[in-house]
């Protein structure tokens, strides 16, 4: 603790030393691998995932170099601060207390919950009145068990599993009639290991916000404002030319 | 009615975790706790007085397989047979397409049977101890009465044998509420499973298992009570005289 006061005692005396922002022609990026699809490896131990994806094509829209640099999650914010790096994009949630350290851009991300379902389901959308009476699968204790319980929780009846394998198996034998799970645990163990059996009903759902959250942000170094600025424009023109989506669908789209 | 409902929620009012909803969920496990247990009981129990009997049997042939029976359910853990009723029946091939899945498909008949037969093997052997130590001048007594050897174990051996098994029986229903406990795996909202869902949704598991504790304890309380009261009248020509 003592070590980490000092850092960042230090942190703030060379803060306050040099407080203009300075113009960055290479951005270095804190990363925490493996965490797929957000960021992990390829075989070749290329790192790839969809925030290394986006970080590069936000880089080339600013038109600076970037470079990915993997630190252990526990010691990702006091990197920034010792300057091992200029940014963190490593699926860092915005939060009150991390908010409190670090400045982050607009949120760039949510992790997608989605409704999953035999493939041979009659359910069109998942609405209360279409759920009726239905047998949801959900993990017990999850932002997905709490939404389900509030919005379908009086018209269908909710099952709680404690591992998502348990609720496949049921899945499996025909006692649930949907799932809601985070998109990537049920693509990875319904639509890819079973392939055809299952699809996805309705859109992939990551509002309302006091269930979903604020969703991931980039994280700067406070008086970094100028390069958070110029993230948060090039992330908007992403946004508006396609190129997000494009990078969305490349990890989370169920055709794949 | 109303003015209690108007007291609780005034009481609740400042609480964050006992709401009139929590409650609800804990009512509905005490609902459904009590029926799983309740039901498991007295279907077992009926099932545990012809298999104690047979037990005893001189026949290898009635005794050998109701020993297995016992052994088997006596042997392994109740969460195991659980998993097998529970998980185990969807292998079997074409079964979501009989009647039986109407019954089998929601977990509450799975856990009822395997609860039911867990509590059958231990009252089968609980009770087979029961009639085994019926003294031998009653048995006498009642061949010298001319009876025959189904009358005997009508109106003597059992009689007899119930109420020396009622101490022993009583522990059986406690450990079985208990046992219970284990239903939420499966899915079934019971007591517990009331209580890991408040304790997910809140991050208080102090609060939500310690109020969970306290129900269970009123529940044995009263199962204790009802045994008590049974021994009282049913054992009051064994107390010593002049007390």
């Amino acid at each position: 603790m003592k070590k980490l006061l000092g850092v960042t005692l230090l942190g703030a005396a060379i803060a306050a030393g040099s407080a203009q922002a300075r113009d960055y022609e290479e951005v270095r990026i804190g990363v925490d691998v493996p965490y797929e699809p957000m960021e992990y490896r390829t075989p070749e131990g290329e790192l790839t995932g969809f925030d290394i994806d986006l970080g590069n094509a936000l880089c080339d829209e600013i038109g600076v170099e970037c470079e990915w640099i993997v630190q252990g999650w526990d010691g990702i914010i006091p990197g920034l601060m010792s300057r091992k790096y200029d940014a963190i994009m490593s699926s860092m949630t915005i939060n009150d207390e991390r908010r409190e350290q670090v400045l982050f851009s607009d949120p760039y991300f949510t992790p997608p919950s989605a409704w999953f379902a035999p493939a041979d389901t009659d359910i069109e959308m998942p609405y209360p009145q279409t759920l009726e009476g239905k047998t949801i699968g959900v993990q017990r204790g999850t932002l997905q068990d709490n939404y389900v319980t509030d919005n379908f929780g009086d018209v269908a009846d909710v099952n709680r599993y404690a591992t998502a394998d348990d609720m496949v198996l049921d899945m499996d034998s025909g006692r649930l009639d949907i799932l809601f799970l985070d998109f990537p645990v049920g693509k990875a163990t319904l639509l890819d290991s079973e392939e055809g059996n299952y699809k996805v009903v309705g859109e992939m759902i990551t509002e309302p916000k006091e269930y979903f959250g604020d969703g991931f942000g980039i994280a700067f170094r406070k008086r970094d404002e100028a390069l958070a600025e110029k993230f948060n424009d090039a992330l908007a023109t992403l946004r508006d030319n396609g190129t997000y989506d494009e990078i969305y669908n490349r990890y989370f789209s169920e055709k794949q | 009615m109303e003015a209690l409902m108007n007291a609780l929620t005034e009481l609740l009012a400042d609480n964050t975790i006992f709401t009139m909803k929590t409650l609800g969920y804990y009512g509905e496990g005490l609902v459904t706790t009590v029926q799983l247990v309740f039901l498991s009981l007295i279907i077992g129990l009926v099932l545990a007085v012809p298999l104690a009997i047979g037990r005893g049997s001189r026949h290898a042939w009635i005794k050998m397989p109701i020993f297995f029976f016992t052994y088997v359910f006596r042997g392994t853990p109740l969460l195991v047979q659980l998993y097998l009723i529970y998980y185990g029946v969807v292998f079997v091939d074409g079964i979501q397409d009989t009647w039986l899945w109407l019954i089998l498909e929601k977990p509450f008949v799975p856990a009822l049977i395997a609860f039911t037969l867990n509590t059958a093997a231990y009252t089968t052997e609980i009770f087979r101890g029961a009639i085994k130590s019926t003294p031998r001048g009653e048995i006498e007594a009642a061949r010298a009465y001319g009876m025959s050897q189904r009358l005997m174990m009508r109106r003597i051996i059992l009689p007899s044998a119930f109420r020396r098994a009622l101490p022993a029986y009583g522990n059986e229903v406690i450990f079985m509420l208990h046992a219970s406990a284990i239903a939420s795996v499966v899915t079934i909202m019971d007591l517990t499973g009331a209580a890991r869902f408040v304790y997910a949704r809140f991050y208080a598991p102090f609060e939500a298992f310690l109020f969970v504790a306290g129900i269970y304890l009123c529940l044995t309380f009263a199962i204790l009570y009802f045994f008590r009261y049974l021994e009282k009248r049913l054992l009051a020509h064994l107390k010593p005289a002049n007390q």
